[in-house]
């Protein structure tokens, strides 16, 4: 925790009066920005602003055995670094705790709603299927590292184009790639997180906002409505209506959210 | 629930638990500890401290640490479990201190930490909720004190069927919309400490799925405080 006790104090006193530091509603986002198309080696990449949060997400594919559960459909393999240089706060070596949590939030956004079509990425059931990996680095952490994250790893899955696979050898040919898409659904799980410091719920808290939010809850959605995956966070106790609160208003961010990016996930 | 006829693989009600087991001191060297069983799947926790945290660094002088520590045993599932820490397990640990921190007086104990330690002996789904119901008890056990209980349920939707306490079975149901696992854990006053969802649902049946997980939790609340109960007769 490194927000000083004063301006967490001053934080939550703005918020009593629906305030914030960067003049924001509570449950404004900041601007987002998708850049897709990031790197040439990557089957496909993005590149993710939320305000001053950045990070960069790159999907490589490969071509593997299938695990024994599910022999008939591709893989999908997801992680998150948050690197050093994006932030005095995060150190080198294994990833710990954040990192972790980031990957699978993301993972389970994007399994859980379906929104890759695993049984179309099948070459050879009980021998050849694809892998899909998803790989999240953090640039610049401003908070809201988990919602940045997950927009990144659909821009870039909307946009990758499969490589090219030697059916001989059995291998991929890395380098060349087919005109080929990774076969996705039309609806778009987008997961908003909602904090909560003192009485008040936001969305997209800056790092200053994150380091005093007493509990976070993540919902992975369509912008339909439909609700994939939840995710409670930090140790602060929810009542129940809040909770109901909580889903009706994060599904009104999420359409605003949604048709602000419409356009550069196409 | 929108068919009350849904047959379930082991024949329960869409609304019943299966059977429950609390059992408080099962690990005579702890501080703490417990058992706590749904069917097949068990779990025991147990506590250590408050004791002085290493290093030194890792102090707060503020309040002290909950720290806690899910661990599968290799063979508490078919294929055996790889041993030690994974993405999973690390997750789960993260989420039972944030599950159980709010009801612990942690506060109390500056510079200190409190370990719990769960193990999941068997395994037949819901395995966290366990976990944490053990944990819970194994902490009033070991006298942190505390501002009330914790009680962990999972609760299913399997196609549109609304279910309590799901077995490994049902986590794998795939007809229809396939199987929701939602595992809730409330304080004995009915706050929510804890929520996870995978699946598919709306807004609407989650409101359903939380009533459930509201009844089902006090059931569950009362093993726990019988468990508790019974150790002190022993003594």
């Amino acid at each position: 925790m490194e927000t000083a006790k004063i301006t967490g104090e001053r934080i939550s006193q703005y918020l009593e009066q629906g305030k914030r530091f960067d003049g924001r509603g509570p449950l404004d986002f900041r601007e987002i920005e998708i850049e897709t198309g990031i790197s040439k080696r990557a089957e496909g990449s993005a590149r993710v602003k939320i305000g001053k949060t950045e990070v960069i997400v790159g999907v490589k594919m490969d071509v593997v055995e299938p695990y024994p559960d599910s022999a008939d459909r591709g893989n999908l393999i997801v992680s998150a670094e948050l690197l050093p240089l994006s932030s005095g706060r995060f150190e080198s070596g294994p990833p710990k705790f954040p990192a972790i949590e980031i990957g699978r939030l993301t993972d389970r956004a994007i399994r859980e709603s379906k929104f890759i079509q695993m049984e179309k990425l099948c070459i050879k059931e009980g021998e050849k299927v694809w892998a899909v990996y998803i790989d999240i680095y953090s640039l610049n952490d401003d908070g809201n590292l988990i919602d940045a994250a997950e927009l990144g790893a659909i821009a870039a899955l909307k946009t990758s184009r499969m490589p090219k696979y030697d059916e001989e050898t059995g291998k991929v040919v890395y380098g060349e790639f087919t005109d080929k898409k990774i076969p996705v659904q039309k609806e778009i799980p987008i997961t908003i997180t909602a904090h909560k410091i003192g009485n008040s719920w936001i969305v997209d808290p800056t790092l200053e906002e994150e380091d005093v939010s007493e509990a976070r809850v993540t919902i992975g959605a369509t912008p339909e409505g439909v609700i994939s995956s939840i995710q409670k966070g930090e140790p602060g106790e929810i009542d129940i209506v809040e909770f109901e609160n909580l889903v009706d208003f994060t599904e009104k961010v999420r359409k605003k959210v949604f048709s602000s990016i419409e356009n550069s996930l196409k | 629930m929108t068919t009350k006829t849904f047959k379930r693989p082991d024949g329960r009600k869409q609304d019943e638990i299966r059977k429950m087991h609390a059992k408080v001191g099962v690990v005579p060297n702890a501080d703490g500890s417990a058992m706590f069983s749904f069917g097949d799947t068990v779990a025991i926790a147990a506590v250590y401290g408050p004791r002085k945290m290493h290093p030194q660094h890792s102090q707060n002088p503020e309040k002290g640490t909950l720290r806690c520590n899910y661990s599968m045993l290799s063979f508490s599932v078919a294929e055996r479990a790889r041993p030690g820490p994974n993405r999973r397990s690390t997750e789960i640990s993260k989420i039972t201190e944030w599950a159980l921190e709010p009801v612990v007086m942690i506060k109390k104990y500056p510079n200190m930490v409190v370990d719990v330690h769960i193990n999941i002996l068997q395994a037949n789904a819901s395995t966290r909720c366990a976990g944490i119901n053990a944990a819970a008890l194994a902490l009033a056990h070991a006298g942190i004190p505390m501002k009330e209980l914790v009680s962990s349920v999972s609760i299913g939707k399997l196609d549109k069927n609304l279910v309590v306490d799901l077995i490994k079975e049902e986590e794998d149901y795939e007809e229809g919309e396939g199987s929701t696992d939602i595992p809730i854990t409330l304080t004995n006053s009915g706050k929510i400490t804890h929520l996870q969802l995978d699946g598919k649902i709306t807004g609407k049946e989650l409101k359903e799925v939380l009533k459930l997980a509201k009844k089902a939790n006090r059931e569950i609340y009362e093993a726990q405080k019988k468990a508790l109960k019974e150790s002190i007769k022993l003594n």
